[in-house]
């Protein structure tokens, strides 16, 4: 079983989050062309290491939050709240 | 097939000969000593890998190719799926497809010389809801369009086929009907890929098992080292050293985007991980593959009798390939939804293995924006039933530079055109 930290509400098991795959910034639809949206929709680097991810504390706080998860091991960094800097210490969160 | 087949090996006669005379057998394949330059490299010796090596050999008269493995042949998706086929899928692309490689698995004893145990048993796709009989129907119209023997039968024809399924209205999801698909079955996937083995081996191509490839070479790119868009390929650089090559091709599922990133192109893929388990040996009673997508699980039973379960993949990405708990517990409550018979039996052993998944569910084939860099990935949970027509196409495509119809629509520049290719509603669960 995956124990993911939600900033909120402490570990929780990955089932009962929403995953929500590789984080990627959004690039503005106003301005990108149709091939650079479509890169953002689609294309993933996928590695074997260390990835930054989406997750949504559905059955939780209903919070969404960036973590780093080691995509090999498992392991978890600290998660992060949207619009802060991976590497902050949890008590940076609150 | 080509017109120089393989040498024929096997044989009553031969087997008789030298059971009587107590002689061992000779190794199947070739041991064959590492060369810096070759026409072709195919990275991963899975079945995909093996069958484009093979056809690009039987078919086509390219022989000087090397096929690169960082472990033993088929030790990925080929000797990890659950060995079922069929060709019912729901897009007319996708059924003209699995339809042409169910042809291949049909003829393909005779072709490898290489018994690989095709049991034409018949599949049945349950349905649960009357949203999923409403695809069963839509799938059955879409496939006797194109040809294909399906059809949606009752719960009283289901038992008659299939006495041990519990078809009573009473349960938490009672069967309202399935989709019937008698050319689907079952294979024995080691001997598909040890058959392509030999015959690739016998044309003379070169099987490189233990060989990892660190880095693929590419020169003149837009990105950076000269990687990219725009750049040629020109080799490997493998754990026993460099290979120069102008074609390489990428056959290696879940690890695909890994190989893929050291050449600069990036896929619409991520890797996730479709867990497996199997049963203690029974007497024969299962007779059909059974299939149900509302329950995430698919069974069916092997000549040794052992009872074969798979599922969906599991939701967060990873290159883990260990088994959890969630999982068996999850499976054996599915399966006595729908054989409530066999709670006695015990699994033997579970295991997983890594899926390519891309967006809309379906396959990444042909060339890239790489020059000489191809890949046969994204199969999903799905890639083992279309091997033998992804290896002949691909190799069409590697030896004449253009994309096949068949394998038009799976191009990866539809991610960036926008022309997806939606399987999902076939290819989701249920292989």
């Amino acid at each position: 079983m995956l124990l993911v930290p939600c900033p909120n509400c402490g570990p929780m098991n990955a089932a009962d989050l929403s995953y929500n795959g590789e984080s990627h910034r959004r690039p503005d639809p106003k301005t990108c062309t149709p091939e650079e949206w479509r890169t953002y929709l689609y294309l993933r680097e996928n590695p074997s290491g260390w990835l930054l991810e989406n997750w949504y504390c559905s059955s939780g706080c209903r919070r969404h939050f960036k973590i780093e998860r080691h995509t090999l091991t498992g392991e978890l960094r600290a998660p992060v709240l949207p619009g802060r800097k991976p590497g902050a210490t949890q008590g940076d969160m609150k | 097939m080509g017109k120089n087949k393989p040498p024929a090996k096997y044989s009553a006669a031969g087997l008789l000969w030298r059971g009587l005379r107590k002689q061992s057998w000779p190794r199947v394949w070739r041991e064959p000593e590492f060369k810096s330059t070759y026409d072709v490299v195919i990275i991963g010796g899975g079945v995909h890998g093996l069958a484009t090596a093979y056809y690009l050999a039987s078919n086509h008269g390219i022989t000087n190719i090397a096929v690169v493995d960082k472990q033993y042949l088929g030790s990925g998706g080929s000797g990890r799926n659950t060995a079922i086929v069929r060709s019912n899928y729901l897009t007319p692309e996708g059924v003209a497809f699995y339809d042409r490689s169910l042809d291949l698995y049909n003829s393909m004893s005779n072709d490898l010389n290489l018994n690989v145990m095709f049991s034409e048993r018949g599949h049945l796709t349950l349905a649960h809801t009357d949203s999923a009989l409403r695809t069963m129907n839509w799938r059955a119209e879409v496939n006797k369009l194109q040809g294909i023997n399906s059809s949606v039968i009752t719960p009283a024809e289901i038992k008659k086929l299939t006495p041990s399924l519990d078809v009573s209205a009473d349960t938490r999801y009672p069967i309202l009907g399935a989709l019937y698909h008698p050319p689907g079955g079952t294979i024995r996937h080691d001997a598909v890929v040890w058959g392509y083995a030999r015959g690739a081996d016998a044309y003379g191509v070169d099987l490189h098992q233990k060989t990892e490839v660190l880095d693929i070479l590419v020169e003149g790119g837009s990105g950076p080292e000269g990687k990219g868009p725009s750049g040629k390929v020109t080799g490997v650089r493998t754990s026993k050293g460099d290979i120069h090559a102008p074609v390489v091709v990428n056959c290696t599922a879940g690890w695909a985007s890994q190989l893929s990133n050291m050449a600069g192109v990036t896929l619409p893929i991520t890797t996730h991980p479709l867990q497996a388990a199997v049963t203690e040996p029974v007497k024969t009673f299962l007779p059909t593959v059974v299939v149900s997508g509302s329950l995430h699980v698919y069974v069916s039973q092997t000549d040794r009798g052992e009872l074969v379960f798979g599922a969906s993949v599991d939701p967060v990405a990873t290159y883990n390939m260990s088994g959890t708990l969630e999982f068996t517990e999850e499976l054996a409550g599915h399966v006595l939804e729908l054989m409530p018979g066999i709670s006695k039996m015990r699994l033997l052993r579970q295991w997983a293995g890594l899926c390519d998944m891309t967006p809309d569910y379906s396959p990444v084939m042909g060339p890239t924006p790489v020059d000489g860099f191809y890949v046969d990935v994204g199969w999903g949970t799905y890639g083992f039933k279309a091997g033998p027509v992804s290896g002949e196409q691909m190799a069409a495509c590697v030896a004449n530079g253009t994309t096949p119809e068949l394998i038009k629509p799976f191009e990866l520049s539809r991610f960036t055109e926008g022309t997806l290719v939606g399987e999902k509603g076939a290819a989701a669960v249920g292989h």
